[in-house]
């Protein structure tokens, strides 16, 4: 077995976020950062995302996957930063021993200064819904069709049936349009779509693909290849309501079920994960519970652009790189912040004020669609911002900006406290 | 003309097969799927019956304990992953107390050791989860999971090793008796044998009536399970029964020998001798019924479910042995739970009968162990380090919840009856089989199929050939 080695920043992952983390922690002043990815070339779930739609934020033009991808590789190229390819992490301890695998270097361990998580999401299975019926082949998650798609060459079905409106489901439906294949409808549980705005007008709209809401897939037909699907309307309790079964002949069904953001390691770490997000819980600063060790991108949270992963990881970096050169304020107190009336959880839970510059940023999902509410900040019984909003859906990642000043006014506020209110209710 | 030809290639066909492969004997297995452990005895619940509820003097109870006591033994020489974890039985309530001491004595009777009776408290120490509502329950220690598959492939890897000849895809459609053999008829020819044995299934009914004016009547009684996450494995230590009252059989809640959780299984009877398919009804009744054992049955981490088939016959017990009006014709039918328990012990004197009938000779030399695929996820992180310095592929990860390497899965398709489709290839290496179900690993795994095999990707298959997973190219249908 080879050596223990010493690393300072150890990135785990190197899809969007762990490039940005990674550029981030190099630019702040950590030349030694390595980059980990279990892949042939970095970029991650990017590199099968062929649609354009990337970096509208960051780059203010609109790129592929893999072009936006791109920008921040040939940015760790041009800093010289260190990738490891190929290399599995089996195990993380909480003393932040990395224990990692690969062909060609075989079983390494290294003692990280500090560990950036970046490992990314995975997707909800066909288990985790229980629909009943066969277990033939032609039920992919729609991740797994993308990758046969567009990285193999190959369609895995001619007609489809796809439940769950999320994003992936969306942009597959119109991917698999254009590759020849017909898709029957869409189908999703809740009342409304858990996609962008954007994909339904793009990918479903404009081939005219039925997004039927409120329904649900209950039964599979068939005993080796998909023959068919059973669909049928639901209630307000997101019960099928009997009598409204349509028999839906299809060869493939795709699910785009969610998101879940994959911490098999950073269990085995030991590090607290959030129920509401199924991701670590962190701090301003993106720690986790376990000191000197950061989390970003969808590991943490899923997003729903990628923007705001390159965004976030570019703070997680930095401050590894603050943690291994001993910049952060560990020992200050936390002020915590809780979630009220309309809002399922935010980004981070809690604000150590003494590591704030300006300002720091929150993000946010809604629990369910609101009209007409505003979004209102209080430090424990201090209202410190009412922001209006149109319509907020748990489809899109909300934020909102806390002031250092905010934080200087109430010195001893001990929570922060974001809820949504009606307009009507002022 | 073969000596033996074995119908059905689950686990007691392949436990016969390894037995017979011992003697000078030209033995073939045929099965209708594309791999051997496709039917029943891939869709069970893994457990190693203590026997106790088995009618006493019946075959089930005989070859129950036998097999019990054979498992160990067994699992060790074909390095099967096999854990006598103990079983209990739960019963809910005073009123039920008389039907547990009854199932006791039962027990003492068919001859199995270690048996005791607990009080509710003295059942929750031992297994904390259990409910409140748990009365008292019986300890029966001889009690066990293995994994099914491993025990059917193993065993037929060994039976190929010594020369029995497996023909997959082969159905047999019918079987006509002669004067001193018998013909299977299959779409791909005629087959003729001395002799059968007829390990059929939930369609050893059919095969036996052919031959016999005695006929036994197959119904299939459906078992639906639910199969969690590895990371709720450890909510039982023990293999939790109810105990069976007027109201039904009740479920179990189970860990697996590889780690997940299980609950099931539904018992109805259905016409359709195909129909594996789960239902919300099933679904709904397995967890509800749970509940009443565990304390929380936790649905978020359901992985999948899924559904066999039991081969029930009308008189509730195995049918073993040479059919009276059909010499050379042995049947190995009803095997219904706990058939997975008795199969090695069927396996052995099945294979005895049938040499005797036979005349046939040990021969001098024969394999009779085997040796696993290793596990990777479970080896020390040293002998992880000594597999990747001697062979690169385990370096290379396919599969990310199970931590299967490229080197397992390339063993998996290259050894004797090698995996040749994805369910193939999951049942060897548990590749597929973590909680995101080959979401990840099957366009791998599918690509490995295809150049181990030099097949192209889009014969490539789940399971039968008609379960391919890619339907043309990119394109392709544009025209």
């Amino acid at each position: 077995m080879n050596a223990m080695q010493r690393r300072q920043v150890v990135v785990i992952g190197g899809g969007p976020a762990g490039l940005a983390a990674a550029v981030a922690a190099f630019e702040a002043g950590e030349k030694d950062v390595l980059i980990l990815d279990r892949e042939h070339q970095l970029g991650g779930i990017l590199n099968q995302c062929i649609h354009t739609g990337f970096g509208l934020h960051t780059f203010k033009e609109e790129l592929t996957g893999p072009e936006y991808a791109d920008r921040y590789i040939d940015k760790v190229r041009d800093l010289g930063i260190e990738t490891w390819l190929d290399t599995m992490v089996i195990d993380i301890s909480k003393d932040r021993i990395v224990t990692m695998i690969s062909p060609k270097n075989g079983l390494i361990q290294i003692e990280a200064g500090a560990i950036v998580l970046a490992m990314g999401c995975r997707e909800r299975a066909r288990g985790a819904l229980n629909i009943p019926g066969f277990r033939p082949a032609g039920v992919f998650s729609a991740g797994t069709a993308q990758r046969f798609v567009n990285m193999e060459g190959y369609l895995p079905g001619k007609e489809v049936v796809i439940l769950g409106s999320g994003d992936i489901g969306l942009i597959m439906a119109r991917r698999m349009t254009l590759e020849g294949a017909k898709v029957k409808m869409v189908v999703e549980l809740l009342p409304y779509s858990g996609g962008l705005k954007r994909n339904i007008v793009q990918c479903l709209d404009d081939f005219d693909i039925p997004l039927k809401l409120s329904h649900t897939v209950t039964r599979i037909h068939g005993k080796y290849r998909v023959e068919g699907v059973t669909v049928q309307a639901v209630d307000a309790s997101r019960a099928p309501i009997p009598g409204t079964e349509e028999y839906v002949p299809c060869d493939t069904l795709l699910l785009s079920v969610g998101l879940i953001p994959e911490n098999e390691l950073s269990r085995k770490a030991g590090v607290a994960i959030s129920p509401k997000t199924s991701g670590p819980i962190v701090n301003e600063s993106f720690e986790t519970s376990i000191p000197g060790i950061f989390a970003c991108g969808n590991v943490l949270h899923v997003h729903d652009l990628v923007d705001w992963v390159s965004q976030e990881a570019a703070e997680a970096g930095k401050n590894a790189a603050r943690f291994v050169s001993a910049k952060t304020q560990e020992t200050t107190a936390a002020v915590s912040i809780q979630t009220g009336f309309g809002i399922r959880y935010t980004v981070p839970v809690s604000v150590r004020p003494a590591n704030i510059a300006k300002s720091v940023l929150v993000r946010y999902r809604v629990a369910d669609v609101y009209r007409n509410h505003c979004v209102v900040v209080k430090f424990d019984d201090a209202v410190v911002l009412r922001q209006k909003k149109r319509i907020l859906t748990p489809g899109e990642m909300e934020q909102i900006l806390l002031l250092k000043t905010w934080f200087d006014q109430n010195p001893a506020a001990k929570t922060i406290t974001v809820a949504l209110e009606s307009e009507e209710s002022q | 003309m073969f000596d033996v030809i074995i119908i059905g290639g689950g686990v007691i066909g392949a436990h016969v097969a390894r037995n017979l492969s011992r003697y000078d004997l030209k033995v073939g297995v045929l099965e209708r799927a594309t791999d051997v452990c496709e039917f029943t005895s891939k869709a069970n619940s893994g457990i190693v019956h203590s026997g106790l509820d088995a009618v006493p003097g019946s075959l089930k109870a005989k070859y129950n304990l036998r097999g019990n006591a054979m498992m160990a033994s067994t699992c060790e020489q074909l390095d099967v992953p096999f854990r006598r974890n103990g079983s209990m039985i739960l019963c809910f309530g005073p009123e039920e107390e008389a039907g547990l001491k009854e199932l006791y004595d039962q027990g003492l009777a068919n001859g199995v050791e270690g048996l005791r009776i607990l009080s509710g408290d003295e059942a929750r120490a031992l297994e904390p989860n259990l409910t409140n509502q748990v009365h008292k329950a019986i300890l029966a220690p001889t009690g066990g999971i293995v994994d099914p598959f491993k025990l059917t492939l193993m065993a037929a890897e060994v039976a190929a090793k010594n020369g029995v000849r497996f023909l997959f895809r082969t159905e047999v459609q019918r079987v006509v008796r002669k004067e001193d053999h018998y013909l299977l008829e299959t779409r791909g020819g005629t087959f003729q044998t001395k002799t059968v044995v007829n390990a059929a299934g939930v369609y050893a009914d059919v095969f036996h009536n052919q031959v016999s004016a005695t006929p036994l009547s197959i119904t299939p009684r459906k078992g639906e399970y639910c199969l969690f996450d590895k990371e709720v494995g450890d909510l039982v230590d023990r293999t939790l029964f109810q105990l069976p009252t007027a109201f039904g059989k009740g479920v179990v809640v189970t860990p697996t020998v590889e780690g997940n959780l299980l609950i099931g299984p539904t018992a109805y009877d259905i016409e359709n001798k195909e129909d594996t398919s789960t239902t919300v009804e099933g679904l709904k009744y397995v967890v509800e019924k749970a509940k009443k054992s565990v304390q929380k049955v936790p649905m978020h981490a359901v992985i999948t479910a899924f559904a066999g088939l039991r081969a029930t016959e009308k008189h509730k017990d195995f049918v073993l042995g040479e059919v009276a009006d059909a010499p050379g014709f042995f049947d190995a039918a009803g095997i219904e739970s706990p058939g997975l328990t008795a199969a090695p012990a069927i396996g052995e004197d099945l294979a005895k009968w049938v040499a005797a009938k036979l005349n046939a000779k040990v021969k001098a030399t024969y394999a009779w162990t085997n040796k696993a695929i290793p596990d990777f996820e479970k080896a020390p992180v040293d002998q992880k380090a000594k597999w990747i310095d001697a062979d690169k592929d385990y370096g290379q990860i396919v599969c990310r919840c199970e931590l299967v390497t490229l080197a397992q899965i390339k063993e998996a398709i290259r050894r004797p009856l090698g995996a040749t489709t994805i369910d193939g290839v999951k049942r060897r290496t548990r590749a597929g089989s973590g909680r995101c179900q080959g979401g990840f690993c099957s366009p791998r795994i599918l690509e490995i199929l295809s150049k181990e095999l030099h097949k192209d990707p889009r014969e490539i298959a789940k399971f039968g050939e008609q379960s391919t997973y890619l339907v043309g190219l990119d394109k392709e249908l544009l025209g």
